[in-house]
């Protein structure tokens, strides 16, 4: 598929964005979505998420400057293309999966339609489609970092299409090292972190931001995949419950019958009487 | 070898149309899903994935089946012949239970048309792969613990012996299924770090979701054997239900040991007295739907008044009830959209005619085949 790079990330730079949304058109063109019908929000921003439609989605915050003032701050709203995944660790039927090269994808002809991984993933990207029935076949849809571009030796069609430089495309380490320049060149324009580059246990979207990430709109994640836990669940505990359990209680009613044997040879029929009582 | 009591009554009941009216409601709204999709009866959309189906349909119709694995391990496996009265009502419980969990997930999934994909493509580490499993093989298993009452009724000597040499294995396979399947419903939660109340989540999610359902499965038992005894006419095995009803106080006292333990342990108890909305359903949880009927089960007049069982029972069903809308719905923030779920009307209808099927099928059963027997020491090894 991608040969061209081992791993592709993207670095989006909240500072360089102007929030012009070319980027969200360029998506929409791209992959033919269809427009929403919508409702003003009061805000520039629209729609109000990334939905089966849309899923790329400039979101408009307006935050407080250090010197008082107001300032826009511009996130970039799509599938975050984790390196652990928790929407992968939480499909049933695989029909997520991490690419070698770095795009969650989904084989739509897997999926049941459980929606387990919209609950799962902390950047609550996944959607599907609420308004098709059983005959067109509901699907998930978000970001797939066009891989079909990628294929054939492209950009996505978001970074290629964003006249402000704030998308940048190319290998995780080296856009890593980009970042660090670009903040240590200008520490006033940057909050000194990199998003993406530990969170969630790492993701193929690195942002750097003018303001903290929690108001940019980014979850707070710790650098352990959110899945950790589910997954120790999975692989340890319920293969020990299911051992123990068939074991246990095997030796259990042993263990009973073999008592009731014996009382019902020696205690006569005193106690069996009182059991049966 | 075994005595039928259940009463034969005229056919056509006005409780058979109401039932009926119910469950052809639910289905026309049904009908209206599969064509113009989720959206369509729903209230669900990208921000609340999960709602009233899964809340109720699935995890609590999972816990409040749990009646049939505690009774048979009690008869089967812990030497608690006594309680064979109550055993094959509890298994119709759990397996019409089950059923009703199939057919609302038949509703609720996206492509119902693909549930065997389960089965072909495999993913151990989703905790829902585990949830699919537990509910086809228990499933399987509780429709062998039903079949009994089939054989019997049509004669089938050579199968109904079969099911007989095989039914300590299929009380182990249950009992260990039951508990996987109590556990991972909590598991499913365990991805939700961010997302669900610090009160309520916790990795122990599936050891409470399994006390819970251990404390309920007798609770069950009561309810059903108060109704049909009221519904069909026949004695309530009031001292049987008070014996079963003794472990309860136990489960609920490791449950409450549980909750305030975990809490403690990730110091996070000063939540409880933040007086917010998750800390209120704590406290409602822990003192009206656990501490109470701990404390009422434990009093020997409680268990021997059909009345107060009966109460003490149905609390313990709502406290469970409760917990599973907590953790699924109602502490489950999403912080971006602080978006209102309301079940559409059409939900409602959709699980109001899952569960008039159910009682519908638990009527159809004791009238048509032999589901209530005696308590007959000297033929339980026929």
């Amino acid at each position: 598929m991608v040969s061209v790079m081992a791993r592709v990330a993207m670095l989006f730079d909240a500072f360089r964005c102007t929030g012009c949304r070319g980027c969200q058109v360029a998506c929409k063109q791209w992959n033919d979505l269809p427009a929403e019908v919508t409702h003003n929000t009061g805000s520039y921003q629209n729609p109000p998420r990334v939905s089966s439609d849309t899923w790329l989605l400039m979101q408009f915050r307006e935050v407080e400057r250090e010197d008082g003032g107001l300032t826009w701050a511009f996130r970039r709203y799509a599938c975050m293309h984790c390196l652990e995944p928790a929407c992968v660790s939480a499909c049933p039927v695989g029909a997520l999966y991490k690419t070698e090269e770095g795009p969650v994808l989904h084989h739509n002809n897997r999926c049941i339609g459980c929606r387990y991984c919209m609950l799962a993933c902390p950047f609550e990207v996944p959607t599907f489609q609420w308004d098709k029935g059983l005959f067109e076949g509901p699907q998930i849809k978000k970001c797939d970092f066009c891989v079909d571009r990628l294929s054939a030796g492209m950009e996505p069609a978001c970074v290629q299409t964003c006249p402000a430089g704030a998308l940048m495309f190319g290998d995780r380490d080296e856009l890593i090292a980009v970042a660090e320049a670009r903040i240590q060149e200008h520490p006033e324009r940057y909050v000194n972190h990199i998003y993406g580059k530990d969170e969630a246990g790492g993701t193929s979207l690195l942002y750097i931001s003018p303001v903290p990430f929690q108001q940019l709109g980014m979850p707070k994640l710790g650098s352990a995949p959110i899945q950790k836990d589910a997954e120790d669940i999975m692989q340890k505990a319920t293969p020990a419950v299911l051992v123990g359990m068939l074991v246990g209680l095997s030796g259990l009613y042993w263990v009973v019958k073999r008592r009731q044997e014996m009382m019902g040879k020696n205690g006569g029929s005193g106690t069996q009487g009182d059991r049966e009582a | 070898m075994t005595r039928e009591i259940a009463l034969r009554r005229p056919p056509i009941s006005p409780a058979v149309v109401v039932l009926g009216g119910l469950f052809v409601l639910g289905l026309v709204a049904a009908i209206i899903r599969y064509v113009n999709g989720l959206g369509a009866i729903t209230n669900l959309n990208d921000n609340t994935a999960w709602g009233l189906w899964i809340s109720f349909d699935l995890l609590c119709g999972v816990a409040l089946a749990s009646g049939a694995f505690i009774t048979a391990s009690m008869v089967h496996l812990f030497g608690g012949e006594r309680f064979r009265p109550l055993l094959r009502p509890a298994i119709l419980t759990g397996f019409l239970g089950y059923l009703l969990v199939i057919l609302a997930l038949m509703v609720d999934l996206g492509r119902p048309d693909r549930i065997w994909h389960l089965i072909i493509f495999w993913n151990t580490d989703s905790v829902m792969f585990e949830v699919g499993w537990c509910v086809m093989l228990y499933t399987l298993v509780l429709a062998l613990e039903f079949s009994p009452l089939v054989f019997e009724r049509l004669g089938l000597v050579a199968p109904r012996r079969l099911i007989h040499a095989l039914i300590i294995p299929l009380a182990i396979a249950g009992a260990t299924l039951s508990t996987l399947h109590q556990s991972s419903l909590g598991s499913l939660f365990v991805i939700l770090p961010e997302e669900l109340h610090k009160i309520w989540f916790t990795p122990l999610l599936p050891l409470m979701f399994w006390l819970t359902a251990v404390a309920v499965g007798p609770a069950m038992v009561i309810l059903e054997s108060t109704i049909s005894s009221r519904v069909f006419q026949r004695g309530l095995h009031l001292d049987l239900l008070g014996d079963l009803a003794k472990v309860i106080p136990f489960v609920l006292a490791a449950y409450i040991a549980v909750k305030f333990g975990d809490l403690a342990g990730s110091g996070e108890l000063d939540l409880l007295v933040d007086w917010d909305l998750e800390s209120g359903l704590f406290w409602l949880e822990i003192i009206g739907f656990v501490a109470l009927p701990m404390v009422l089960f434990s009093l020997r007049a409680v268990r021997e008044s059909s009345g107060w069982l009966l109460f003490s029972a149905l609390l313990v069903i709502g406290g469970v009830i409760l917990s599973r809308f907590a953790v699924s719905l109602i502490a489950l923030g999403r912080p971006e959209f602080a978006a209102s779920y309301v079940p559409h009307p059409l939900e409602l209808a959709v699980t109001i005619g899952v569960v008039a099927a159910g009682v519908a099928a638990f009527a159809l059963v004791a009238r048509y085949l032999p589901l209530f027997v005696e308590a007959a020491p000297s033929t339980a090894a026929e």
